[in-house]
């Protein structure tokens, strides 16, 4: 199912808890996009994308586990299905997690720290340019934010700030340790559109494409 | 950005979630478990300080800490009205979150805490828009419903809510010469009427809080328009705790779909033994000016 120019692309926001609304308000500003709040694992199969908010990472972890969620979308993502996290969806998506055991998605081959940068005392803004995702400065919020430490050679560095690695793209996979749904920039919602719309034109056949 | 801004940030994402009530550390580990978004420490659940009676203070800081080394989720925990010096020791401790809560016994009977002058972000109850919008004022990051706390009766709860949502919805209507005498008549500031009547909402998030015992009640407030759930006696002084956990919980994520919340409230156990508004001898939510 190619995605021609007048399809409308089905977003979903994985909305178990977080900064649901606040990437809905973003991405229902740009056109062509349909957004799906997504609480249950059949609603996976209708999305041509999905995003992991912000939020607490242990308590959207437990729930996708405890609503029978984890492994399917981990299956999904898998084949190919394009997701982007940001905060706790980077540290949802990681193959590891630092001074944790339990890691939940397990397919971004990093290794990220959870509030990395300290306790809520230590949250900032910041602002950068992100080359591949718009030419512009970029305004950033970092909240109990957490950063990348290491990450595997399929891993593509988007940014580095302060020394540390905050946005990363491993195939359909973006992570982004800020929360650009919490600006009025919708670059990086747009440079995602972008991302879903290039696989499919692609060879992406995900097990939702039927 | 400022300080203020990053905090109202946290508690954006805090949304869609459940903070417990939790006393000690075992009690901290089944609210994370059964997906608890934060805990808040406290000594006494709110059933037992309206029990006990007597002048209900800060807990003791060992204990917080404890709580805080036990779980990964945040924890916030509560100071009297007006004592900002119990506020500054939660801050000193690295709490994430202070609640100035009607449920202690008040410190001072005119004035709240500045807010502002604390880095940490705090959390308060509003009956009314016009309460609510006081304490944003002096610095509150986060508002929650009142309701009326230890009683399992959710009535005092959708009350609040229905007045904020009520005096909200005026407020957007008001034409622009009407809204001082409004902001008078309600004793809020101006601006913060003016920002509802520009971007339709509150500038904070607004969690409900007093008499949840049941996931019913939890989406009921959901339902209402509330950004998030408190519960405090609710949980550990109902039969089976992480069971209603988890179940308040999940009908809290599933707030609209009437078969989930089905499901999750068959076989639960015994509820805590609610209190009749009339049976009442202290109303906590008079409690803050």
């Amino acid at each position: 199912m190619l995605n021609g120019a007048g399809k409308v692309l089905k977003i979903g926001v994985l909305a178990l808890q977080g900064s649901v609304i606040e990437h809905i308000q973003c991405l229902e500003k740009i056109d062509g996009i349909k957004v799906v709040e997504v609480k249950k694992a059949e609603q996976l199969l209708e999305i041509d994308g999905l995003i992991l908010p912000g939020g607490e990472s242990t308590t959207i972890g437990k729930l996708l586990r405890e609503y029978d969620m984890l492994e399917p979308l981990q299956h999904l993502i898998k084949a190919g299905l394009p997701v982007w996290g940001t905060c706790a969806g980077m540290i949802l998506l990681a193959k590891d997690i630092v001074d944790q055991n339990e890691v939940y998605l397990d397919v971004l081959d990093v290794s990220v720290r959870r509030n990395a940068y300290g306790t809520q005392l230590d949250s900032f803004q910041s602002s950068a340019v992100v080359e591949k995702v718009a030419e512009h400065d970029i305004s950033l919020t970092f909240i109990r934010a957490p950063y990348i430490e290491k990450c595997g050679l399929g891993v593509d560095v988007l940014l580095v700030l302060n020394g540390n690695i905050v946005a990363v793209e491993q195939d359909n996979i973006l992570a982004t340790s800020f929360h650009p749904e919490l600006s009025n920039d919708l670059s990086f919602h747009k440079y995602f559109i972008n991302k879903i719309k290039f696989s499919q034109e692609k060879t992406y056949t995900g097990s939702h494409s039927g | 950005m400022d300080r203020y801004t990053l905090n109202k940030n946290l508690a954006q994402m805090l949304k869609g979630g459940v903070i417990m009530d939790v006393t000690n550390v075992e009690q901290a580990l089944i609210a994370e478990e059964a997906g608890a978004v934060a805990v808040m420490a406290l000594e006494r659940v709110p059933a037992d300080i309206r029990k006990q009676g007597g002048v209900a203070r800060m807990s003791d800081p060992l204990m917080i800490k404890e709580i805080k080394k036990a779980v990964s989720i945040p924890v916030m925990a509560k100071v009297r009205i007006g004592h900002f010096v119990e506020a500054q020791i939660l801050q000193a401790i690295g709490i994430d979150y202070i609640d100035e809560s009607e449920v202690l016994t008040p410190a001072d009977e005119m004035f709240h805490i500045d807010k502002k002058s604390f880095d940490i972000p705090f959390v308060c109850g509003a009956r009314n828009l016009g309460e609510a919008l006081r304490r944003i004022g002096e610095g509150a990051a986060m508002i929650r419903t009142k309701g009326e706390a230890g009683t399992g009766n959710v009535v005092e709860a959708v009350r609040h809510m229905r007045s904020i949502m009520s005096e909200m919805r005026q407020v957007q209507l008001l034409p622009a010469e009407e809204r001082m005498t409004f902001a008078k008549e309600i004793g809020a500031p101006v601006d913060l009427l003016e920002y509802i009547a520009e971007h339709k909402k509150l500038p904070v998030v607004n969690f409900a809080a007093g008499g949840i015992a049941t996931p019913a009640d939890a989406a009921l407030m959901m339902q209402l328009g509330c950004d998030g759930i408190f519960v405090g006696s609710g949980i550990f002084k109902s039969g089976d705790p992480a069971q209603r956990a988890r179940a308040i919980v999940k009908a809290t994520t599933h707030y609209n779909d009437p078969n989930i919340i089905m499901e999750v409230s068959e076989g639960l156990g015994e509820a805590m033994v609610g209190i009749e508004m009339d049976k009442l001898e202290d109303q906590y939510a008079k409690r803050g000016w």
